[in-house]
């Protein structure tokens, strides 16, 4: 009983264990994996993202030059950003937001 | 490279497993590969973190005994060899008759290099995809 | 004679993370047996694995698991490593062990959760889960990623830990045992609990070797296997001991789990002191040829792959035999003879990973 009533009086004490979201909105670590973005200007078309992709999700077409990615495929696994020999692909924090 | 490997045939495969289970060995696992022209059963066992194979190669349409009288643990796996590869296993403890992992309209022995099952997974967003892909 | 009556018990229950069906034979609310009915998971990644290359396939065994993936792509990478004779520095295998022990940590905590959520002790699940939710932000921070890391890679890790993250993660493994100190000792010296789980569902020691049990159900049953001693990544140069119970039921199973939680954040602290500087990933040239069969220990037991090359860049052959299908067979056991409403408790305790079993 004694213990109950500490652990109450404790607990109303202090401030919410969890967070106010909306208010409070998560702010993601950099460096975190969300979603897939290309700056297609520096892009080469070379088609190496094309040929490591784990998942398909990216296709790359010489004449006419395009640069497709199929976000529902795409497992966010980085490797397309690591073999891009003119780094014009990037990870931005946050997941896509519906469209 | 496996060391240890001890090549068996389907008749002295269960004198064989019979005696490493007297020495007190653990049933691991059991792999089957296609290699064409028939299957490479291989039987894993562990004694005090070594392990111990045997490697069994059985011709196409031949029926395999099975072994789970000895280790009533290998009758899952026999099931799903089973299901997988379309090899007739005889004398399994309980047997699912060829529905154990799979659907019913699943394909037939799904792991033969012939069967061709697709897992190109390009679906092209411009196109309407008809009845959902078969990857 | 007594009627018998057959139910579903699954393959959707509130209990259970992951579909299984068993169909208990019952007479008069006691099982008399109980058979399994598997497929409700089945992907076919066996056949996945073929049509990909092997570097791709990193990525194919770490979405087996939700729970345990980064030790599926640690065994898979140590297995091509073997095949093609690659040595990996060591810096990247104290960070493997570093990872690996985080997600031991996590995967002991999401069971003991639902241990506890499967008779009825919901406040006590949700705080096993916030503690657990330290471990995922350390992982993000780390990786990029909670769950799915995809750091590992064929001749080392992908990512470095700088030393200002070290510092945090010591930081908050102190926090994460501050919180564990005051939540574990209710799931593992309550009346109620001891009641529910002591005495149900016991594997004496001989049919545990029998039927091929590994990991906390063998180590619960009083046999000494943990594959961690063997030595591989950085573990032979970390100090350590298994932990063995002599129980026997729910209640031991679920002790080692307790105690291997405090362990493995102890494993972590000495990996991340004696991590040596150096590079994180050897090259690799060539293509995988030759077999071989590499074990390691999951969070949930013994994790044995059977991985064959044969020259070209696809792979000939890869079997994955994962540990809740080795669990299986005394899990069968451990049902007859119990009453209907012990159950859950049982099938929880043998730490149940579906999708793993089925791939």
């Amino acid at each position: 009983m004694v213990t109950l009533l500490k652990n109450m009086f404790r607990n109303l004490a202090r401030r919410p264990a969890t967070r106010l979201y909306p208010f409070e909105p998560y702010e993601p670590v950099p460096g975190t994996r969300g979603h897939l973005d290309i700056e297609i200007e520096k892009c080469i078309f070379c088609g190496v993202c094309q040929k490591r992709c784990p998942a398909n999700a990216i296709e790359v077409t010489r004449e006419p030059k395009s640069w497709t990615l199929n976000p529902y495929a795409c497992i966010v696994c980085n490797f397309c950003v690591e073999v891009c020999p003119k780094k014009c692909l990037y990870m931005q924090p946050r997941h896509r937001p519906p469209a | 490279m496996l060391t240890n490997v001890t090549e068996v045939n389907p008749s002295n495969l269960h004198a064989e497993v019979f005696a490493l289970q007297r020495k007190g060995h653990r049933f691991v696992t059991m792999t089957c590969s296609d290699l064409g022209d028939g299957f490479d059963v291989l039987y894993h066992f562990d004694l005090n973190y070594e392990l111990r194979h045997l490697r069994l190669r059985l011709p196409l349409k031949e029926p395999l005994p099975s072994i789970s009288d000895v280790f009533f643990a290998a009758v899952l796996i026999e099931n799903e060899i089973k299901d997988m590869f379309g090899i007739d296993v005889q004398g399994m403890a309980i047997d699912y008759k060829g529905r154990f992992l799979l659907a019913e309209d699943a394909p037939r022995a799904p792991l033969l290099k012939t069967v061709g099952v697709p897992v190109d997974a390009r679906i092209r967003p411009k196109q309407a995809p008809e009845g959902g892909q078969a990857s | 004679m007594s009627r018998r009556s057959i139910i579903p018990f699954g393959p959707q229950h509130p209990v259970l993370p992951e579909p299984v069906q068993l169909r208990l034979i019952l007479e008069d609310e006691k099982v008399v047996e109980a058979l399994p009915a598997l497929g409700y998971c089945h992907r076919g990644v066996e056949k996945i694995v073929e049509k990909k290359d092997f570097v791709q396939d990193v990525y194919v065994t770490e979405r087996i698991c939700g729970i345990c993936s980064f030790m599926h792509s640690m065994n898979y990478c140590q297995g091509i490593e073997t095949i093609m004779g690659v040595e990996v520095p060591a810096r990247a295998r104290f960070l493997r062990v570093i990872w690996a022990e985080l997600h031991r940590v996590h995967s002991h905590l999401l069971i003991l959760g639902l241990t506890a959520d499967s008779f009825g002790f919901e406040n006590l699940f949700m705080q096993l889960w916030r503690a657990r939710e330290i471990i995922l932000g350390l992982m993000e921070k780390t990786t990029g990623s909670r769950i799915l890391l995809s750091t590992c890679a064929i001749g080392g890790v992908r990512r470095d830990i700088p030393a200002d993250l070290c510092a945090e993660i010591m930081r908050q493994l102190d926090t994460l045992e501050k919180q564990l100190e005051e939540v574990l000792p209710a799931l593992v010296k309550d009346y109620s609990v001891k009641k529910r789980m002591c005495g149900v569902g016991v594997l004496p020691r001989d049919k545990a070797h029998e039927l091929g049990a590994v990991g906390p159900v063998a180590r619960g049953s009083g046999i000494k296997m943990d594959f961690r001693t063997t030595g591989y990544a950085a573990y032979g140069e970390l100090e350590f001991e298994p932990i063995v119970e002599t129980g026997g039921d729910c209640y031991a199973r679920t002790l080692v789990r307790v105690r291997e939680v405090t362990a493995s954040i102890n494993l972590v602290r000495q990996a991340v002191q004696k991590l040596p500087e150096g590079p994180i990933l050897a090259p690799v040239k060539g293509n995988p040829n030759g077999e071989t069969m590499n074990r390691i220990e999951q969070p949930r037991g013994e994790l044995a792959f059977y991985i064959k090359g044969n020259g070209t860049k696809n792979l000939e052959r890869f079997r994955a035999r994962m540990p809740t299908y080795a669990n299986l067979p005394p899990l069968l056991h451990m049902l007859t003879g119990c009453q209907l409403a012990d159950v859950p408790v049982i099938v929880i305790a043998i730490d149940p990973c579906i999708s793993c079993t089925e791939r």
